[in-house]
């Protein structure tokens, strides 16, 4: 299968399962599209018919380059990977390798559109204790198998409401992870609310990644990032988080927005961040329940599809400019990214990766959370729900009917459990909308690595 | 071939031989937390 499309005056070509990449011109844009449907004969005439200017001998011979990349396993690949698809996952089975430790399920800040409920994942506010924290980075370890890169995520509600935990924990970590044979990567999630010099100094050290919530304009977050008594944050936070980015020294950070349809014009927020001095962004999609009036609609996908264009392009101007940033979706490694496996098995969510309640129940994700039938077991005993394991063990690309037509399921492997869930009742379907949106994603992240590449030259 | 281009990728392929060590990242932790995407993690395999 290959994928072709046109982009800000470049003609790409996919082949989506050698995942070569090609651009090319006019003439071997149309050949191409033309190889697998008609004789050579015919699509040369065609082609030659509606480029006069073009020597026909150069044209067949530009259809030999082709059928030659053909013979190279580079177009049109077939599709040889669907026995591999449950390999990894078996090869692996029962190890896990990350944990998103609910800290805190309770916020400070109540933000209608928070897919967490305020953080209380439609159950009861809780804080999670040092010793359920320390049962869960012992369970972690002991079905970590050979991994030896441990992923644990402090996560909420708002995790800086337990931040007394959050930090015993990591000095429990780091006391264990030497004999262990492991290596802790912590992430932690915030929305700035209590960030001081002391949580600065902690997480700088500490995190190997932030993720800082910031929706860009002011007006646009302070619309649902408020307080109880109905606030907006951003004046508080901004600062805040300028200070701990400042002096982040070089460490990982994201700011991660949300857009809703209120600002499908999301690109304008990505600019205030950059106004602001932030350089590693990340901006999504509201995920919320039908019905939503927050939620994104047919009508905003023009406007959001004109927005992830335009984003690529300033990516590139900024580039040009010495003034590089970085959009997480954006960031695509042509030669050093993911390897088959990874690209065919799935996100992980409920095998090697689980959330783990206040209280020690562990689910398949925390978009789970709270959902009481997921509910796969707990950190004491283990997963006892293994028929809901099994189910989501067996979420591949090959699982779901609606990706085998996709030509960018090598890049989502398949997507999100949890959207599908919501959007259709199974974890193998597929949440559609959110489809289309990587989709553009994808091909705007490789139109701006070709670019890049090519010292942009369109 | 002065109408192609050919950009330098992983092959996917290729990758099939040595791949699925495992020591990666789980696709939707480091940011997102509500997609999933994996074009854009790395790959930790040493023996690559």
């Amino acid at each position: 299968m290959i994928h072709q499309y046109q982009l800000n005056g470049y003609n790409i070509v996919l082949d989506v399962c050698s995942g070569s990449v090609h651009v090319v011109d006019e003439a071997a844009y149309d050949l191409i599209g033309l190889y697998e449907s008609c004789p050579r004969q015919e699509a040369l005439a065609q082609v030659a018919a509606k480029y006069p200017g073009i020597d026909p001998q150069e044209l067949s011979e530009c259809y030999d380059d082709i059928t030659s990349l053909k013979d190279a396993g580079k177009l049109f690949t077939p599709d040889t990977f669907a026995s591999m698809a449950g390999e990894l996952k078996a090869r692996t089975s029962g190890v896990v390798k990350a944990l998103c430790l609910h800290i805190a399920h309770t916020c400070n800040l109540n933000c209608s559109y928070c897919f967490a409920s305020q953080g209380k994942y439609h159950g009861d506010r809780a804080l999670m204790s040092f010793e359920v924290g320390k049962q869960a980075l012992d369970f972690l370890v002991s079905h970590s198998g050979t991994r030896k890169n441990l992923e644990v995520d402090f996560f909420g509600g708002e995790p800086l409401m337990n931040f007394d935990v959050v930090k015993q924990l990591v000095a429990y970590a780091r006391s264990i992870e030497k004999e262990a044979g492991k290596n802790f990567r912590f992430t932690l999630t915030t929305n700035g609310m209590l960030i001081d010099q002391d949580v600065i100094d902690f997480c700088n050290k500490e995190m190997s990644n932030v993720v800082l919530s910031l929706d860009g304009r002011k007006e646009v977050h302070d619309r649902f990032r408020v307080d109880y008594a109905g606030h907006g944050s951003y004046d508080k936070i901004v600062p805040k988080f300028q200070d701990l980015v400042r002096q982040r020294g070089g460490k990982d950070y994201y700011m991660r927005g949300t857009f809703t349809h209120h600002n499908p014009d999301f690109l304008n927020d990505i600019k205030a961040m950059l106004d602001l001095g932030f350089t590693e962004l990340s901006m999504e999609p509201v995920v919320t329940a039908k019905g939503d009036p927050s939620g994104l609609t047919e009508e905003d996908l023009p406007i959001i599809m004109e927005q992830y264009e335009d984003l690529a392009r300033l990516q590139l101007e900024r580039y040009k400019e010495g003034r590089p940033f970085t959009f997480y979706h954006y960031m695509i490694d042509l030669t050093g990214g993911p390897c088959i496996y990874k690209r065919i098995s799935g996100c992980g969510s409920g095998t090697e990766y689980m959330a783990v309640t206040p209280w020690g129940d562990l689910y398949p994700c925390h978009q789970f959370v709270g959902e009481e039938k997921f509910k796969l077991g707990n950190i004491w005993d283990g997963v006892t729900n293994t028929e809901i394991q099994q189910e989501f063990a067996s979420c591949n690309v090959y699982a779901r009917p609606d990706c085998h037509d996709c030509w960018a399921r090598l890049y989502c492997s398949g997507g999100c459990a949890a959207n599908a869930y919501h959007a259709t009742g199974s974890v193998k379907g597929v949440y559609e909308y959110g489809c289309k949106l990587f989709r553009k994603r994808m091909e705007c992240a490789i139109m701006v690595q070709i670019a890049e590449k090519l010292g942009d030259q369109a | 071939m002065k109408h192609i281009q050919t950009i330098e990728t992983r092959n996917l392929c290729q990758s099939a031989k040595n791949g699925g060590c495992g020591e990666c990242q789980t696709s939707c932790q480091s940011a997102c937390k509500t997609s999933s995407g994996i074009a854009n993690q790395k790959c930790e395999n040493k023996n690559k």
